[in-house]
């Protein structure tokens, strides 16, 4: 079947970047000047203690063989020790990353149920008010850091319109045993409404954040994409033979749009991967952020090093997702035969 | 006599432009009989097209056109008509094929769910199977071999000249008065344009399809309609019966494009002096044949 | 080139982003001459006049060592404005020579130039940058090498599309045909082609440097006291909401401003020459 090569072409791509990714940064980390071992040890450490703990990090091997060790702990599932909390990294990922996760996924199912009714409606009534209003909206959320808006959110409905909490996941009240680590479906599997409530009104604010540029930019994307396929001979076609606008704007000139658009969108999605450490910085959201910006400033290396190559894997498969739903809706890549 | 299926009286067209009022349509009149199959000739940018799309009602939602004289269908003032009641006859009982029949239809959607659309516009609540019986019969008349296939298929999938008897197909479905056909076949191979024209004329004949042809291929104008009307620059400057027109061409301009035809014999193309006052002559009819006198 | 000044300007919303930049620009310029207070940009403090909401001659506040926030907001713009220019004088031309030879040369140097790429693209930009900047210590010059080396790949992918589809056109055979070097072909009859949808970019980029620049150093890891910069503005006045809102409020704006300005025009510019949405 076309379809799994595609997917297995793809996957095997992937990897080989994924493996890319991890040298870039590992490069990078060894590169920085410092020694790792002594920042770790502190400066009252003595000199043999520091050799020692070197020898123990691989520290004085070639660069090669160090790479050689760090993948050989990779593929057991093993990150190496953070200095900053002195767990296992693979732990204290584990433990940040639902928190941002859920963001992030809120934060794109907001652009997406957001952005793409904006840019149709735009593309639609093209030339009109509605279409330069929403023009005007959608660009002015692409020009300022999520950070910005956050601020802005934060004081608008949390301070001076206390309608939302103003920080953090969950009321300092409540606690939910962690099972997915997902606080909406974790308080749902405690039988807790009241305090799925509670999650969701914590997350509304920096999810819109966070999603305001993903939604300016989808729905810039598709109006764009939308208004080039309205010139086409097939929409003339669509409306010669008089189909209701309201099915030619959500259906004909759609999906031909969204192609062009699907890839995009998906870059969208991940950059908000990054992103989100603005806005938990701003909402004291106990995700990955806080966690990957200390660690970065105590240069923590294997900490750094895991934080980055995840987030990338997670870029990696959001990327792959969008391009096998391109090649899902779009019946050219589908399909290659020709019938006649 | 018979109520035309079209009737178009002192048709203009301009465009407000920044630059001022573009005239496109100087008042052209033309009708076309039931069942009466009726070309309109004329080179690029002479508003032939646009004269269709007037009929359709689809030029009249642009904010720059201004449009002035009457449109009759069926005896019907389309002007008159409510813009709810001049929708409610695009796909229904007017249709229109277009150059590409490729790029004419929707390159994501199977044809099958094309033909539901438009099938759907005269039975809002038709069935999955009636669509397929009823596209299977259409694709059928247009000599397609495997309806069925085709139906699942996607337009990219069929041939140029295959898609084209989709799209007559299409059009021709729901039974229209009038088929408008805008240059139909330009982008196909001379042979395959001929069959497929071929074809179109049959069925036509068979519905009793009033047919506006709109063209600049006289050769295939000539195998294909009855009536001529010869259109420059936004004037009607001949009309006549095929025969007539092509055998005696009375205009100076209509004279000037016959003359251009490549003959199989050789001797090049003549040269048309771009701008010569004498294609600006008023209109000639042939005997017999003036608005007047058709309508009387 | 004046023809698109003309139409630039003919736009209501292009005309806007026009004054928006100008006056970010112009501010930044001739800084010392038109803030009141010119050494606030630098180690002042002021203990009488600290913490005070906007009010004459401090229109938009002090900050919390008592320094006019006015003052230091154009001084920011200065530094914005130099490593946005610092920046793309230094990524373009990479990733643009990167993206053509890519594009043009095929075969192995294409796969193996596109990996590479793909591998910088692959980490979010923030992340990257980020990672980047921690890991060297934070100042003006490592941010705009952490920027910069966050920014090529963007260049490079537009080109290299553009090239792939370029090689096909018929100017490029015909110079093919006459035996034109490789070099020539790539960048005396490709680049050309490519130039209004780089120089779009370029618009649309600067103001996004001055967006990811203010992030990195909201985050700490851009410029460090006592160097005026909107993100670390933001970023102490977080602090201090609501009650001292001005103190991010009007940083935050004045990077909402310059990058709607940059927006605006890099907008109108792809109207004009016809460039494709990236």
């Amino acid at each position: 079947m076309p379809f799994v090569r595609l997917l297995a072409k793809r996957l095997g791509t992937s990897l080989i970047v994924l493996i890319g990714v991890s040298l870039l940064i590992f490069a990078i980390a060894r590169v920085i000047p410092g020694d790792p071992a002594r920042i770790a040890l502190g400066p009252n450490a003595t000199a043999d203690a520091v050799a020692a703990l070197r020898d123990k990090l691989h520290l004085n091997d070639p660069f090669l063989a160090q790479y050689g060790y760090f993948l050989a702990d990779l593929l057991r599932g093993n990150l190496g020790t953070s200095l900053y909390t002195n767990r296992p990294v693979v732990d204290d990922i584990a433990q940040f990353l639902p928190a941002t996760m859920e963001l992030v996924i809120v934060a794109g199912i907001m652009m997406v149920a957001l952005g793409l009714p904006l840019g149709i409606l735009s593309a639609r009534y093209r030339g009109t008010f509605i279409d330069h209003a929403i023009r005007l909206v959608t660009l002015l959320g692409v020009s300022a850091p999520s950070f910005v808006w956050a601020v802005i959110l934060m004081l608008l409905f949390a301070y001076f319109l206390p309608i939302f909490p103003i920080a953090g996941r969950l009321s300092d009240s409540l606690t939910i045993p962690p099972h997915t680590g997902f606080l909406l479906i974790d308080t749902l599997v405690a039988g807790n409404p009241g305090a799925f409530i509670d999650a969701v009104k914590h997350l509304i604010l920096p999810a819109f954040a966070l999603a305001l540029s993903g939604i300016g930019q989808a729905a810039r994307l598709v109006r764009s994409n939308m208004v080039e396929t309205y010139q086409k001979p097939y929409i003339e076609m669509a409306e010669a033979y008089g189909f209701p606008e309201k099915r030619i704007a959500r259906r004909y000139a759609f999906r031909p749009s969204l192609i062009p658009s699907l890839t995009i969108i998906g870059l969208d999605f991940a950059a908000m991967l990054g992103n989100a450490f603005l806005v938990e910085a701003v909402y004291a959201w106990p995700g990955l952020s806080r966690y990957g910006v200390a660690v970065i400033l105590r240069k923590d290396l294997n900490a750094i090093v895991g934080t980055v190559l995840i987030i990338s894997a997670v870029f990696l498969i959001v990327n792959l997702i969008v391009d096998l739903m391109v090649s899902i809706i779009n019946p050219r890549i589908r399909l290659s035969q020709r019938v006649s | 006599m018979n109520v035309p299926t079209l009737k178009i009286e002192n048709l203009k067209l301009g465009f407000d432009t920044y630059a001022g009022m573009t005239e496109v349509l100087h008042g052209i009149s033309l009708h076309i009989g039931r069942g009466e199959k009726v070309a309109l000739v004329g080179e690029s940018g002479s508003g032939k097209s646009v004269t269709a799309r007037i009929v359709l009602g689809m030029l009249q939602s642009l904010k720059t056109a201004r449009i002035s004289g009457s449109v009759f269908f069926e005896g019907i003032d389309l002007e008159r008509m409510s813009a709810r009641g001049r929708h409610a006859l695009r796909g229904t009982k007017m249709s229109m094929i277009f150059q590409d029949p490729t790029s004419s239809l929707n390159p994501v959607y199977r044809i099958g769910t094309l033909f539901k659309e438009v099938l759907m516009r005269n039975e809002p609540a038709i069935t999955h199977e009636q669509v397929r019986r009823k596209a299977c019969e259409a694709l059928a008349d247009v000599a397609i071999a495997e309806p069925e296939r085709v139906l699942d298929s996607y337009a990219f999938q069929l041939s140029g000249g295959m898609n084209q008897r989709v799209m007559i197909a299409m059009a021709l479905v729901n039974n229209p008065s009038l088929l408008l056909a805008d240059e139909p076949g330009t982008a196909l191979d001379v042979t395959v344009q001929a069959q497929t024209l071929k074809l179109m004329g049959e069925l036509v004949e068979k519905h009793h399809t009033s047919v506006l042809f709109i063209s600049h291929n006289l050769g295939v104008v000539r195998e294909f309609a009855d009536r001529v009307y010869v259109i420059y620059k936004g004037n009607i400057v001949e009309q006549g019966p095929t025969g007539e027109l092509f055998d005696n061409p009375l205009h100076p301009y209509t004279r000037a494009l016959l003359a251009a035809v490549p003959r199989i014999t050789g001797g090049g193309i003549p040269d048309i002096a771009d701008d010569p006052s004498a294609f600006l002559a008023p209109l000639v009819t042939h005997s017999g044949h003036s608005e007047k006198e058709l309508l009387a | 080139m004046k023809k698109t000044l003309v139409i630039l300007t003919r736009n209501p919303l292009s005309l806007i982003g026009l004054l928006l930049v100008a006056t970010v620009v112009l501010s930044a310029i001739f800084a010392d001459f038109i803030v009141p207070f010119p050494d606030h940009q630098g180690a002042v403090v002021d203990f009488v006049n600290f913490n005070k909401p906007p009010e004459w001659p401090y229109i938009f506040g002090t900050d919390l060592v008592g320094r006019d926030l006015f003052t230091r907001i154009i001084y920011a713009y200065r530094i914005s404005l130099a490593l946005g220019l610092v920046v793309l004088a230094i990524a373009v031309p990479i990733g643009v020579a990167i993206g053509l030879f890519a594009g043009y040369l095929g075969g192995w140097t294409e796969y193996v130039l596109m990996r590479v790429t793909d591998v910088f693209l692959s980490i979010p930009p923030l992340v990257l940058a980020m990672s980047v900047m921690g890991l060297l210590e934070p100042t003006l010059t490592n941010g705009m090498i952490a920027v910069t080396a966050m920014w090529w790949p963007w260049y490079t992918r537009l080109v290299y599309n553009l090239a792939r589809s370029e090689k096909e056109e018929g100017y490029v055979l015909a110079a093919e045909i006459i035996g034109a070097s490789r070099l020539h072909i790539m960048f005396r009859e490709i680049l050309p082609n490519c130039v209004p949808s780089i120089l779009t970019k370029m618009t649309l980029d600067f103001g996004f440097v001055i967006l990811i620049a203010s992030s990195l150093s909201f985050l700490g890891l851009g410029v460090q006291p006592p160097t005026p910069d909107l993100g670390s503005m933001v970023a102490e006045g977080a602090k201090y909401l609501p009650d001292s809102w001005w103190l991010t409020v009007f940083p935050g704006l004045a990077i909402l401003v310059a990058v709607f300005g940059f927006n605006l025009i890099g907008d109108a510019l792809r109207e004009i020459l016809g460039v494709e949405e990236q």
